[in-house]
């Protein structure tokens, strides 16, 4: 039985200002409060706001009454960017989502194409345990900077540096790796844009060495900290359901006590070949999610080295020419090659109709992407479901009752990037 | 040198201080300053792993051979490059102001900090004259009333400049400053109540002739500390410039000099605080050997004290500076409760302890 909907066009300044009005509403008044309200605008451009994020802020005094985000001050249309383009030329883009696990975005946006594709149970294992090293070291990377920028957020300037010093040699890494520190662009549909240079795993081996001891030195200058305790202890706290509710992912959900991990949910690659334990959170405040963090950072550790352990030998990419570039010496040789060349150029490969969805756990959460195929080359629609979006849409129900110094706690503790939420 | 002697006392004592005034500020505040910046900067790059500032180099640096790049590369031209910044940028005045407090502010937070630096005995003697600007019998009464002038400043800031952020800043400083001068005010009492007198130069004599006060009164000390840190917004208790949650909290409309003037501000409180412990728990310009602990008979023993003092005030800015860059910041509400709830009780406590103690000692 059809259901037939009918669909109201609004003009989009008015629904805006619908939306704001709906805000405006008189939510949970806090008791006792006397006196004029102060709206206090943070951002977008504001210290602790991590790029863009806008929050319009109604307090007493020192204390919110009600918080109200704005975002999309880097809106560009990712989206829509994406049907317009061949599914291998969307990855660059997949690069400036979360920018700072570029690798991880890479690698999820692969597996959702080659979900549509059909392929993604037959990559080979080398592709596959390279990619699961790139997650880890995104994730590592990605948590660093969260939390160097989170003790920043709460004073501590130091511990900001220090991480960064680890993040630069990921950022090595990267570099010889990909050939691109920051903007890494290193997957392929269906396999990587190269193999592992050689003395790469050496090198990460060392690197993962050295992290860990930096992971000790953060956790010396915080994890005991009483002021830093103080500052995140049974601040900002998201009950378990809550969560969930919310749709909150990562490590935000973990650190409420909910422990689902879609590496350990729902294993892709090869996650489930190798050992790692989920860390979880008992309350849900902003010190449990600074520790789920520090954790989830050494178990990365612990599978990247594992991965450097197994790292089978042979190719790295699918050998099906309708999927991946052949190589050039081929595609001057041979006829059919040079036509799977000039396809994939100009046509991109040639997806199956239908629509699937692919989530990966990124280091903010649940990376997912949609895609809703007619067939061709191009996606007909390309919704991602980002992570920080979601975590942020917290906001409004966690921020009241805390004072203005724990907005900048609670917002770091959720570690967001503005790029993947305004996308 | 003569004529000197034959102005009268009154004349003398006005050239005097007049000169004590302008070396104290010029020769040695104002560098201190400048300097202290860049030991900041450098103390925090070493913390952070970094270099620090070593770029900085005048021109006739490339005809010192070998010690020209060595100061370079120690950032000894920073300062001076920042105070010459700091004159030649666009002194922006927002249009939302109110003009006639936004100027008088930052003026108002620099001048109590100096104020405070007249009574405090910074050496011995140099030939007959007491080197200290004013050898006041209320010294310590006179610092406190000085200092809490310099919270007009920051609040006249926040308010001036009409903004949000400042304004919150503003009114946390005053909060802040008048909460932690209560338990800085009566720490201190168990030390004059050992001493006996107000006057900063018989709290030095007293220490000459026993212990430094650190070891008899700790936690006045303790007190003392954590309260100069408030005093001088410095980390932990940064919060009305906190500028990750107030952008710059009272200085955020500022610009050019005036911003550099709350600087200076903030940095001289710096010093009179490093000096005021000096002065009260560190025994002043005296050593207790080789002859130190007495009032200098040749111009070289004056100097080694002067010297002595200012070494003991550097090293500890130098820890103002180090726990900046280790801590993180408090929440309003917790400066609060260990401002009122900790540390007014363990101050009152230390004096009652204090009065038991020397009753029983002097009862017999």
């Amino acid at each position: 039985m059809a259901v037939s909907q009918s669909i109201e066009f609004r003009e989009s300044a008015a629904r805006a200002s619908e939306a704001a009005a709906a805000l405006q509403k008189p939510g949970e008044e806090l008791i006792d409060v006397q006196g004029e309200k102060m709206i206090l605008n943070m951002g977008p451009s504001h210290p602790s706001t991590h790029g863009v994020l806008r929050i319009i802020l109604e307090m007493d005094g020192e204390i919110i009454t009600k918080a109200i985000p704005d975002i999309g001050y880097l809106h560009r249309g990712d989206e829509k960017i994406a049907e317009n383009m061949t599914y291998t030329q969307f990855i660059p883009y997949t690069d400036r989502l979360d920018y700072l696990a570029p690798l991880a975005n890479n690698v999820a946006y692969a597996l959702a194409v080659e979900k549509l594709l059909g392929i993604h149970d037959k990559l080979p294992p080398r592709c596959q345990y390279i990619r699961v090293i790139c997650c880890e070291l995104a994730r590592i990377s990605a948590h660093l900077l969260g939390l160097g920028a989170f003790a920043m957020d709460v004073g501590a300037l130091t511990v900001f540096l220090h991480t960064f010093t680890e993040r630069e040699k990921i950022y090595n890494l990267c570099e010889s790796l990909t050939g691109a520190r920051f903007t890494t662009s290193y997957t392929r549909i269906g396999g990587l844009a190269r193999d592992l240079p050689a003395g790469w795993t050496d090198a990460l081996r060392k690197f993962c060495d050295e992290v860990v001891v930096n992971f000790d030195e953060s956790e010396k200058l915080l994890t005991r900290n009483p002021i830093f305790v103080n500052r995140t202890k049974d601040v900002g706290i998201i009950s378990a359901a809550d969560a969930i509710d919310f749709g909150l992912s990562g490590p935000n959900l973990r650190g409420s006590g909910v422990s689902h991990d879609l590496r350990k949910a729902h294993p892709y690659l090869v996650y489930n070949e190798l050992e790692f334990d989920v860390p979880v959170g008992s309350v849900g405040d902003c010190y449990d999610r600074y520790l789920v963090r520090m954790e989830e950072m050494r178990q990365s550790v612990r599978i990247i080295l594992q991965c450097i352990d197994k790292l089978p030998g042979g190719p790295v990419n699918v050998a099906d020419g309708k999927i991946i570039l052949p190589p050039k010496d081929k595609v001057m040789t041979s006829m059919e090659e040079l036509i799977h060349q000039f396809l994939l150029v100009t046509q991109g490969m040639n997806a199956p109709v239908g629509e699937v969805y692919f989530g990966a756990e990124n280091p903010k959460g649940e990376l997912g992407f949609y895609i809703h195929s007619k067939g061709g080359g191009t996606p007909n629609r390309l919704k991602i479901r980002a992570p920080s979006f979601c975590n942020l849409s917290i906001l409004p129900h966690t921020l009241p009752g805390h004072m203005m110094s724990d907005v900048v706690s609670i917002l770091g503790s959720i570690d967001f990037v503005m790029g993947e939420c305004d996308r | 040198m003569d004529w000197i002697n034959q102005l009268n006392p009154t004349m003398q004592f006005a050239i005097f201080s007049m000169l004590k005034v302008c070396v104290v500020i010029f020769l040695a505040v104002m560098p201190i300053v400048a300097y202290a910046v860049l030991v900041e900067r450098k103390v925090s790059a070493f913390i952070q792993d970094r270099v620090g500032p070593n770029r900085a180099a005048p021109f006739f640096v490339k005809y010192l051979p070998v010690v020209g790049p060595f100061l370079v590369r120690l950032g000894i031209f920073h300062p001076l490059a920042d105070g010459l910044k700091s004159f030649l940028k666009e002194d922006f005045t927002p249009a939302h102001v109110r003009k006639v407090y936004f100027w008088l502010a930052p003026a108002i937070a620099v001048v109590p900090a100096m104020l405070a630096l007249a009574v405090i005995p910074f050496g011995s003697t140099l030939g007959a004259q007491k080197m200290v600007i004013a050898d006041l019998n209320v010294g310590i009464l006179y610092t406190f009333g000085i200092v809490s002038l310099g919270v007009y400043g920051l609040v006249l800031a926040g308010y001036a400049s009409n903004s949000k952020f400042s304004f919150l800043g503003g009114i946390r400083s005053s909060a802040q400053m008048i909460s932690y001068e209560i338990a800085m005010g009566m720490s201190v009492i168990p030390l004059f109540m050992l001493v006996g007198d107000l006057n900063l130069s018989k709290v030095i004599a007293y220490q000459a002739d026993g212990a430094w006060l650190v070891f008899k009164q700790p936690i006045a000390f303790v007190i003392f500390l954590v309260s100069a840190f408030a005093e001088t917004n410095r980390l932990p208790f940064d919060l009305p410039e906190a500028e990750t949650e107030l952008v710059g909290g009272y200085h955020t409309e500022y610009s050019s000099m005036k911003f550099a003037l709350f600087f200076i501000g903030e940095y001289t409180a710096m010093i009179a605080a490093s000096a005021m412990m000096v002065v009260l728990f560190f025994g002043g310009w005296t050593l207790p050997f080789a002859g130190l602990d007495q009032p200098a008979t040749t111009l070289v023993m004056g100097f080694a004290h002067i010297g002595i003092f200012v070494t003991k005030m550097l090293v500890l800015m130098v820890v103002f500076i180090w726990v900046r860059w280790m801590l993180p910041r408090f929440r309003y509400d917790q400066l609060m409760d260990l401002g009122w709830r900790r540390f007014v009780p363990l101050a009152l406590a230390n004096i009652v302890v204090t009065a038991v103690v020397l009753w029983a000692l002097h009862a017999k």
